[in-house]
Formats: structure tokens, sequence, C-alpha cells
């Protein structure tokens, strides 16, 4: 895989992994150039086209699109499959995750990428084993109370603004919490 | 706090999210941002010490900030110190932050590499892993450099964990990826194939994506991986859903390891080992067969993660194309999916198709599903979906089906899309011409091809159905009588136009004896589209009337008549105006036998690969069409690969000729005639439209004996000139990798090339650099040869031609890199393409990098690319000239110089000069018959820029003087020229 974009409906960009080496200004060009391209395309299309001499594939859940370049002789299936378990990834660690928690706890997101895919390659495909090496780091940390540390996905509140340590009464994110549906309800019905 | 994400919260950070996302617009969020900025730079500069918890939510909002979009020009040092941090999470931000952000500032990469050695040998896993991924992510030589010797040692030892080892895999293939020369093979690669049969699925998946590009490079080293992989295959694609656990994904055991397992078989050739083959087999089999059993999930993850391995498993039985049973069962599975309901495994499928097409034991059965595919053009919702049907219909034409694919593809184009017509148009175009039993169907085809899509068809296109009516006389009258017809249309694409008067000025005779198409209707059929014909086209004709001064005397007079007149003799059109004065004298002074040799019927052309294949293949790129070079066009095929690949033999040199535009090649179209011999010569440049696509480097000069079509524009500067003129600088460029400063004589050098195209632009005792190069408007193309003049051969060559300052928005320059080794006595071809974006005064710059015997050179000139090379000729009158002159008064437009001669002022030489400076010499203007006038316009792609230009001779007096004034509609382009042009006198 040569890289890896978020972006949202807007064509705001949320994620954004490289793994290869380009200037910043071939980045902001190519992303510009994508954002485009897949933003223009119908619900019922196919999830692959070419684009220069790679193969782009992706995929739109709630308010998301995923988005990854391949190369000719990589398989556009599995790339599919690589970019759902990703979603699946940050769906278990953030609980029913939406785009906000993507927003707020972007760090996050980079750390649970890496677990999985590493240099552009699945360096751990087993779920279980992902989330161990977020959760064991998570424990490194100090100063907060462990037991709620390994509980955390059941005892967390609904609201990923409150979630990201932000205030309850900021009527913005909540506003823009209820009309982002949390990507997991997309997760349930495919 | 029980609210808190998992992990850290950083209210501040979050705080500062929102307070973004609540910005109302782009104003607003720059002025927040910058307001953080400043803060954080005053916390970082700041007298009091910062805790880590402070520094790494400053750092994370830098990071956020630059992820926004927005250049972070610090805090670099402060991520660094993160690193050494005991605590984690803040390790953590610091890494990110390097890996996002990291540039090759050297010092910082020193702290970094210490930071990352701390962490690789502390033995925590954790730290380790943390270690490993950043160097995955940065991935630059200097880390390679560091760590390239330590991570295989870390990857195979013993007590290393399994997390780590995954790390570790991949993190070395992005290391051999960037820097593969300083990862050396060695005693670990045998102990890293067997980490195909480690425990821990985990570790093989990561392992054997680092196998699988090792195996690429060097496939006997790792030979032994085959039968590993294929057994642990076996072993998951035998076990039950349930075996696996966590690496069951929708029930279906391990995919992603299954396609990786399959990737790396399609390194090697099928097992030699019958055993170790059977076993595979049964794999693939296995596979297969699973497809047609019911799923055990509705869920699209479980079918897309099953056809994943399907699909690699299908590639691994087509890359082995040797069992005609599974290439016929993977043909049907496929012929499945194209009436999938699901778009991705339609399209997945036509894909796949086209290149089982090309394998003899499968073709016969892809045929099968013609109609489907067929049906798929015409009804796929999605033009990629559709592409693909068109790249299979084309990949599965033979002669059996040709007639019917290319009329399904011909109706198609009435509708295509725009973004796919112009290569459906050589895709007909070629199956026509390919499977063309009879001749008189290839005709149709084209003539129905230009009719449908003229904009479409490109030059190569109809080059070719001349060359090839040309070549074959059987078809000759067919094609004549058909392009009448079809010029009868009231309105008829140019191409046509073309065709049709190139064809009816050969082969006219050859329907003329109907009285519906006699001389003189064919004559006022094409004459009636001449004014709405561009001026290639209109020369075109011209050239076809005087061929048919030839063919049919009788229509001598008439057309005299026309080339007589005023808008033809008088045309302000260079090309044109000389074409009617020289056939019109041509035909009253020229006796019948001299006119019937002059205007002789063309040879035939010489066999050659199809233009329009090298077209498609340039297009598509390598590989894309050489799946369709089946049976016949082997041959074909052995060609292109030859043309495609760029060997310094000067075989190879030639056939990369034919199969791009050649140096010689004619970019203006009509303008410089590239005669080819002297009969050919004859035939004016007419001929020369069609052989210039093809006409190979070489005589590109040779001034025609008649003096018919002496180029006017081109000084006459021959292709293998590469061994005149060159400069004695010979001393080898300072050792250092940064490009070198401009050569001293650079300036120079450019100022030999204002009034010239080619020519040898630098020579020394190592290397030769030659040039030549086309201007059309506001672009151009320059070929460019690296002449290696010792027998030993360069390596690393590398050059990069770059527009200094604001040069960069004024110019633009692409070129395609070049191969890195040149051998002795070899010569080497680069092309760029240039655009002019608005007019400029510097010269891009070209660094040219090679070793030399282990030496590094370095040297850059100044690529002679001036303003005036965008010089559009402009002719006009007298009075328009002063009147223009008058116009152009303002002081500051007018540029002004006195200078002595530093050549002869021979007249010749002056016009040749001044006409190499791409303006129109204009004759009778100045009352003074001593001094010269030209005239022109410069052409960037913003705006054209009229300039007017007055040489004034001063022989007489005791030291040769000249006065050049110039006036341009723009003051920085009547400065530039008049410097340029001081120099050239």
């Amino acid at each position: 895989m040569q890289f890896m974009l978020l972006f949202s409906r807007q064509g705001k960009l949320r994620l954004q992994k490289w793994y290869v080496p380009l200037s910043d200004k071939e980045k902001k060009k190519i992303t510009r150039e994508l954002v485009q391209t897949v933003l223009a395309r119908k619900p019922k299309m196919c999830s692959f086209l070419e684009w220069r001499d790679l193969k782009i594939v992706y995929k739109r859940y709630a308010s998301l699109y995923f988005c990854c370049a391949i190369e000719d002789q990589d398989n556009e299936l599995i790339t599919l499959e690589i970019i759902h378990r990703y979603v699946e990834l940050l769906d278990k660690y953030f609980g029913s995750v939406c785009e906000l928690d993507i927003i707020f706890n972007f760090e996050k997101a980079y750390f649970i990428l890496d677990e999985f895919l590493l240099g552009g390659e699945a360096q751990e495909t087993s779920k279980k084993n992902v989330l161990k090496a977020i959760e064991q780091a998570d424990l490194l940390q100090e100063n907060i109370d462990f037991q709620m540390r390994l509980f955390a996905g059941c005892q967390r509140s609904r609201d990923p603004a409150q979630r990201a340590g932000g205030n309850r009464t900021d009527i913005n994110i909540i506003f823009i919490a209820i009309h982002t549906p949390p990507i997991s309800q997309l997760l349930c019905c495919m | 706090m029980p609210a808190v994400s998992k992990g850290d919260g950083m209210r501040g950070l979050a705080v500062f999210i929102s307070d973004i996302r609540n910005c109302k617009s782009k104003e607003a969020e720059i002025k927040r941002i910058n307001k953080e900025l400043a803060n954080i730079r005053s916390k970082f500069k700041g007298d009091k010490a910062l805790d880590g918890y402070s520094k790494k939510k400053y750092v994370c909002k830098l990071l956020f900030i630059f992820l926004l979009g927005h250049d972070i020009d610090f805090g670099h040092m402060e991520a660094v110190n993160l690193l050494s941090s005991n605590k984690y999470t803040e390790k953590q931000i610091g890494y990110l932050f390097i890996s996002v952000l990291v540039n090759s500032n050297s010092e910082l990469i020193r702290l970094i590499n210490n930071a990352i050695k701390n962490d690789l040998s502390s033995r925590n896993p954790t730290f380790m892993c943390l270690a490993l991924h950043c160097i995955a992510n940065v991935g630059s030589r200097e880390m390679a450099e560091a760590f390239a010797s330590e991570i295989p040692r870390i990857l195979v030892a013993g007590d290393t964990m399994d997390s780590v080892k995954q790390s570790a895999a991949l993190c070395l293939l992005r290391l051999y990826k960037t820097s593969p020369d300083l990862v050396l093979m060695g005693e670990w690669t045998s102990r890293v194939v067997h980490l195909l049969n480690d425990q821990h699925m985990g570790v093989v998946t990561a392992a054997i994506s680092l196998i699988t590009c090792l195996s690429q490079k060097n496939p006997d080293e790792f030979k032994t991986c085959v039968s590993l992989a294929v057994s642990r295959l076996s072993r998951i694609v035998s076990s039950a859903s349930t075996d696996l656990q966590d690496y069951t994904y929708y029930f279906v055991p391990a995919p992603w390891l299954s396609c990786k397992l399959l990737r790396l078989l399609q390194c090697y050739p099928p097992p030699e080992d019958g055993a170790v083959k059977g076993r595979l087999v049964e794999c693939l089999e296995t596979i297969l067969n699973k497809a047609q059993e019911p799923p055990k999930s509705k869920k699209v993850q479980h079918s897309n993660a099953k056809n994943a391995i399907l699909f690699e498993a299908i590639s691994l039985i087509i890359h082995y194309d040797s069992e005609p049973n599974l290439l016929v069962r993977a043909c049907n599975q496929l012929g499945q999916f194209l009436q999938h309901r699901e778009t991705n495994l339609r399209y997945l499928a036509l894909e796949s198709m086209c290149t089982l097409a090309s394998s003899e034991f499968s073709h016969e059965a892809v045929k099968t599903h013609i109609e489907t595919v067929i049906n798929a053009l015409k009804t796929e919702r999605d033009v990629s979906v559709r592409q693909r049907a068109a790249d299979l219909l084309y990949a599965m034409c033979d002669r059996s089906n040709a007639k019917q694919i290319v009329a399904e593809m011909l109706s198609y184009l009435e509708t295509a899309d725009y973004s796919i017509r112009e290569e459906m148009v050589l895709k007909v175009a070629i199956l026509a011409e390919k499977y063309a039993v009879d001749y008189s169907w290839y005709v149709d085809t084209i003539l129905n091809l230009i009719r449908i899509a003229g904009d479409y068809v490109s030059e190569e296109v109809w080059y070719r159905v001349i060359q090839i009516v040309i070549n074959r006389d059987d078809v000759q009258g067919y094609a004549a009588k058909t392009v009448f017809e079809a010029l009868q249309a009231p309105a008829c694409h140019e191409n046509m136009v073309k065709v049709g008067g190139y064809i009816l000025g050969e082969f006219g005779n050859l329907i003329a004896g109907d009285p519906r198409s006699s001389p003189l209707v064919q004559f006022n059929l094409l004459h009636s589209k001449f004014h709405l014909c561009s001026v290639p086209t209109r020369a075109l004709l011209l050239s076809a009337y005087i061929k048919f001064i030839n063919l049919f005397p009788e229509t001598k007079a008439t057309i005299q008549e026309v080339l007589r007149c005023d808008s033809q003799i008088r045309n302000s059109d260079v090309e044109l105006q000389q074409r009617a004065v020289e056939y019109l004298k041509l035909s009253s002074i020229a006796s019948t036998d001299v006119l019937a040799t002059v205007l002789e019927e063309m040879p035939p052309f010489p066999e050659r690969e199809s233009s329009i294949l090298a077209k498609l293949k340039k297009k598509k790129g390598p590989g894309a069409v050489s799946v369709t070079e089946l049976d016949d066009s082997k041959r074909e095929a052995g060609e292109l690969n030859g043309g495609a690949d760029r060997g310094p033999d000067t075989a190879a040199m030639a056939a990369s000729n034919a199969s791009t535009p050649s140096p010689s090649a004619d970019l203006l179209g009509i303008r410089s005639a590239a005669p080819v011999g002297a009969a050919q010569t004859n035939a004016g440049s007419l001929l020369v439209d069609v052989f210039s696509d093809s006409g190979p480097a070489a005589p590109s000069a040779a001034v025609n004996d008649d003096g018919f079509l002496r180029d006017l524009e081109q000084p006459t500067e021959t292709s293998d000139s590469l061994l005149v003129e060159g400069s004695g600088d010979s001393d080898s460029a300072p050792p250092s990798e940064d490009p070198a400063p401009p050569l001293s004589e650079a300036d120079e050098l450019l100022n030999k090339f204002v009034c010239k195209n080619n020519g040898v632009l630098f020579e020394n005792q190592l290397l030769q650099i030659g040039i030549k190069s086309e201007y059309r408007q506001n672009l151009g193309r320059m070929y460019l040869f690296y002449g290696n003049k010792t027998s030993v051969q360069f390596a690393s060559f590398s050059t990069t031609v770059s527009c200094p300052g604001e040069l960069q928005a004024q110019l633009n320059v692409q070129s395609k890199p070049v191969e890195p080794l040149v051998e002795g006595g070899a010569q080497i071809q680069q092309v760029l393409n240039i655009e002019c974006i608005t007019d400029f005064c510097d010269a891009p710059l070209l660094n040219i990098k090679f070793r030399y015997g282990g030496a590094l050179q370095n040297l850059t000139l100044k690529l002679p690319v001036t303003i005036n090379k965008f010089f559009q000729p402009t002719e006009m009158s007298s009075s328009d000239f002063f009147q223009r002159w008058k116009q152009l008064s303002q002081p500051q437009q007018e540029a002004q110089k006195i200078f002595k001669a530093n050549h002869s002022m021979d007249t010749e030489v002056l016009k040749a000069k001044l006409l190499g400076l791409g303006t129109a010499l204009l004759d009778n203007i100045d009352p003074n018959p001593e001094n010269y006038v030209c005239a022109g316009v410069i052409q960037t792609k913003g705006q054209q820029i009229g300039c007017l230009l007055r040489l004034e001779p001063n022989a007489q007096a005791q030291v040769q003087m000249y006065r050049l004034t110039l006036r341009c509609s723009k003051d920085t382009v009547s400065k530039r020229l008049c410097e340029l042009l001081a120099q050239q006198f």
C-alpha cells in the first residue's frame, strides 16, 4: 500500500498515512485530487478505480471515506477488508466510533493504525492482538486509575465530545455529534 | 475525571480542537491557529522549564495544526526531547511527531537516531516497537545507514518477542525498499525464510511481506520458501474456520496470510518437486471448490475475504499458465462473476479475464463470454467498469470475432465517455488493422472512426490508414471511392479531409472514369472544404492539387487559377504562400515528363511497427498491449519491447525513435520538412507529413536538390552533429552531492542557441551533450542526448532540470528520469517538455551527475530555453509595420543597444540568424535596404506579446557597428530580447 487517507463527506482530511516518501507539496496535490475524484463518485459505483499508475480502493463508512492507494499487483478485495478491519479496530477501541472520535483523538487513530499496518503491509490481523497491544500501552500510563483504564470501554460516556475531555455544554460539538452517526451503525448492517 | 478518553486526556488539546471546529471562517481559523502558535512558541522559548506533560500537549497541538494543512517550522527539538522521556505516552507523541513531520535536518537526525538506538536496546518490547514503527514510518536513508544491520539481528534473535519480530520484519522491508544497497543479505536470510513456519500467525503474516519482496530481487537465495509456503497454505486452506481462532475473519481462515502466500508463490515458476506441486494444485482446487459452496455468512466481508483469496489463486494459475484444467475452471468462475450483482466483483472479473485471454489454454474459454462482455459495455452504469469491459473485448479479439467486436466498439464510441474515447479509437484502429482479412473492411472501419469520433482520432491513426492504402494496391481504388463518398457529407471532420486529400491526390485517377467522380468533380469537392480547414490541412490540400495537375492535365487551368488567386499566392501564412507560389511555378515551367517524375506516385512505406500500437502502449504503459500479442503478432511485440527499453546501443535507439516521436519528428506539422530521400522529396511535404512520425533521426537537414521546400526555420544542423563544436572545458566538477554552480561559460553556451535549436550544448573529455528542440506556440519539446565519450560506463547517471527563483512560476519544464547507466561510447536520450507560462529572463538549469571511475562528476549548465523560442513569425505590410511601430511608442516599450560587430556582416548569415530567432524577416519595409526589420508574436500561456525589431548595420564606419532597436508590448521582453540579441551579431 502506498498511502491511506481518511476524509469526510465535506472533503476534510481526517487522517493521512504515507508509506512512500513524497514532498508535502505532492501529498497535498494527491490529496486534493483524490478527495475530489472519490467524492464525485456515486454510491453504487465500484469501490476500485485506476488513478495514475495506482489502484484506488475506497469505502464510505457513515460520513467518512477510507481510501487506500495500492500497487498494480496488490489485491483489491483484501484491501477493502483491511479498511474494514481498521474500522472494526477503531470501533472496538472507542466503542461505537464516530468521526468526532477520530478528530479529537487523532493520535490514537494513528497508534492503532501503526499496530495494524506497518510500512504499508498488514502487521497483525488479529483484532484481539492489536487491541491488546494498544491496551498494554495505555496501561503503561502513570497517575491514572488502572482499573478504570482496563474496563474503560464499558464505562465510558456515549458522548464522544465528553470522551475527548471536552465540555458537555459545548453546544457545537453535541450538535455535530447528533448528526454524525457512529461508523459502527454501518458496521452492523453490512 | 471519569469522562476522559482512554489513554491520556489532554484537555488543552481538546479545547483547542473544539475552538478550531467552532471557527466560522477560514480567516478565523487561521487567526486562532496563529494565536496558538505564538503561545506555544513563547512557552518553548520561556525561561521556565516545561514539564513533560505540557511539552507533550504542545507538540501534539503542533501536530494537529500541521495535519490541518499548515506549515510548522519549530517544535522539532521539543519532540526529540520527548523521545527520551521515560513516560510512555510522552515518548509515543514524540515519535508520532517525528514520523509525521520528519525532515532531513542532519543534527536532529543524529539525536533521533540516538533515541531510537536507546529504545532498541532497552529490551522493553513496547519501547522497541515504538522505535521500529518510527523507523518504518520515516524510512529515510540516514535511518537505513544507522539501523540496517541491527534490525535483522533483532528479527532472528531467539529471545525476541513476537510483536517485536513483526515490527522488525516490516521495518526491514521498508528500509529494503528505500535503500536496498544498505540491507545486506547474510546468515539471517535463511532464518527469515523459516519464519514461515512460525507458530505465531502474526509473525508469519508480517514476515511473509518481507520474504516476498526479498525473493523478487534474490529469487535463488530464497528458493526454499516455495515448499514452506505451500505447506503453510495447505494447512490454512484445509483448516476449519474455527481452527485459527482470531485469525479467522468472517468464517474465512487467515485471508490476509493466504493472499500473501499466493502472492509469494507468484515470484517463482511452478514447483519442480512433484509432491509439492501436487499439494499446491490441491490447494488451488480447494479454493476453486470453496467458491462454489454456499456462503457461510451473508456479510459482504465474508464474500470479499473469500474472493480475495480466489482472485489471488487465479492470478497464480495465470502466472503458471501450465494447468489447462485450472485455467478453464478459473475462467468459468470469473464468467459467473461477470453477472454477479456486486459491481466490485464484475469489475475484478473483467480485469482478471483480460489476463486469462492471453493464455492459449483459456483464450477460447474467455471468448465464450463475449455476449456478456458486450452487454457490460452497453449497460454498466460505472464508467470504470465499462472501461474494463472495453479492455477485455480488446484482449479477447481474434480473427474469428474481430468484425463483431470492432462493430460493437464503434457503436459504443458514439456514446462513450469522453475520458476513454481516445483510447477506444486507438484500440479500434489497431484491431481493424491487425485482423483485417479484406482491406476494404479496414478502410471502412477507419473512415467510420473518423466520422464518429474525428476529434479523438490522433495523427497516428490517419497516418496509418494512408500507409496501408499506399502499400496495398488491391485496396486503393476502393479507398478512393469510399473517401470520395465520405467527403460528400455536408459536414465532415477535418481528419476526413486530410485522408481524402491525400488519397485522391494519389489515387483519384482510379475512380476518375466514372462521370460522377470525374477529375473536376473530385477537385471541386476537395476545394469546397478548403476554406474550413486549418493551415496544415490546407497545405496538404495544395499538395493534392499539384498532384491532380499531374494526374489529370485537364484540371491544370482550373487549379492554376486557384493557386494564382490572391488568397493563395499572397497568403499571410508563409508555408501556404510558398506552396502556392512554388506549385504554380512548377506546373507552368516543368514539362509533363518532369512533372510526372516529380509528382510520381508515392513509393510503398517500409514495413514497420504500427505507430498506433506504439501510441497505445505509451498511453497504457508496458504490459497493457503485450496481452494482445497472441499469435500472429509475436514479432511485433518483440519489436515493441525493444522499443520501450532504451538500451544504449544504436539499434535500440532507432527502435525507441520509432515508438516515440523521433527527435527529427516534426512538432510543427509541416514546417520543418525532413526529406527522407530525393525521390520522396519530390512529393513535397505532403509526404513528410506522413513520414514525420517515424522518420529516423538521420538526415533531417539534407537539403533538397530542387530547393522547393527549403526549410527556412531550421539552420542546417544535422542530428548527428554531436561531434562538432563544444567547449574546451574538461576538468571534472567538484565532488559534491549538491548541484554544482553553473559553469562559468554557461551563459556563453546559452547564447549559441539563441538563434538555433539544434547542436552541441556542451562537451568535455568525458561527456557530450547534444540538443534538438522544437517549439510550437507556448510549448516546446527538447531532446537531450548525453554521449559517453569514454570507454568506461558512467554509473548513477542522473540529471535534474530546475527553474531557479521566479522562473519557477514562469516556465514549466517536465522531464523523465534517464537510465542510471551509460555504457562507454553509448548515448542516451532524454525528452523535456516545456511550457511557457509567462515571459521570463533566466534560463532553466540542467544539473548532471554521474560517477566516472568512482569519482563523482557534477556539472550544471543553462538550458538554452530563451524567450524568443516562443515566437510566432508575423508577416505584415510596410504600412502595418509602421503603424504598429508607432503604437509601441512608450519609452519603456523600446529597448535599444548600439554595439560593435563580433561577427562578419554577411547578409545571408544575418538573415539566417534573424530567421533562427523565430521572427518573420520582412522585406521592403525599411526605406534603407541595408536594414533588417522583423516582426513576431511571443506566445505564452497567459498572453501574446507582439514584438518588432529593427537592426541597422553600419558597415562603413571604421569599426563595424550595429544599432538594434526592439519594441514590444511588454517592456521586460524588449529588454531581454535586446540583451540576448546584442550577443549574436
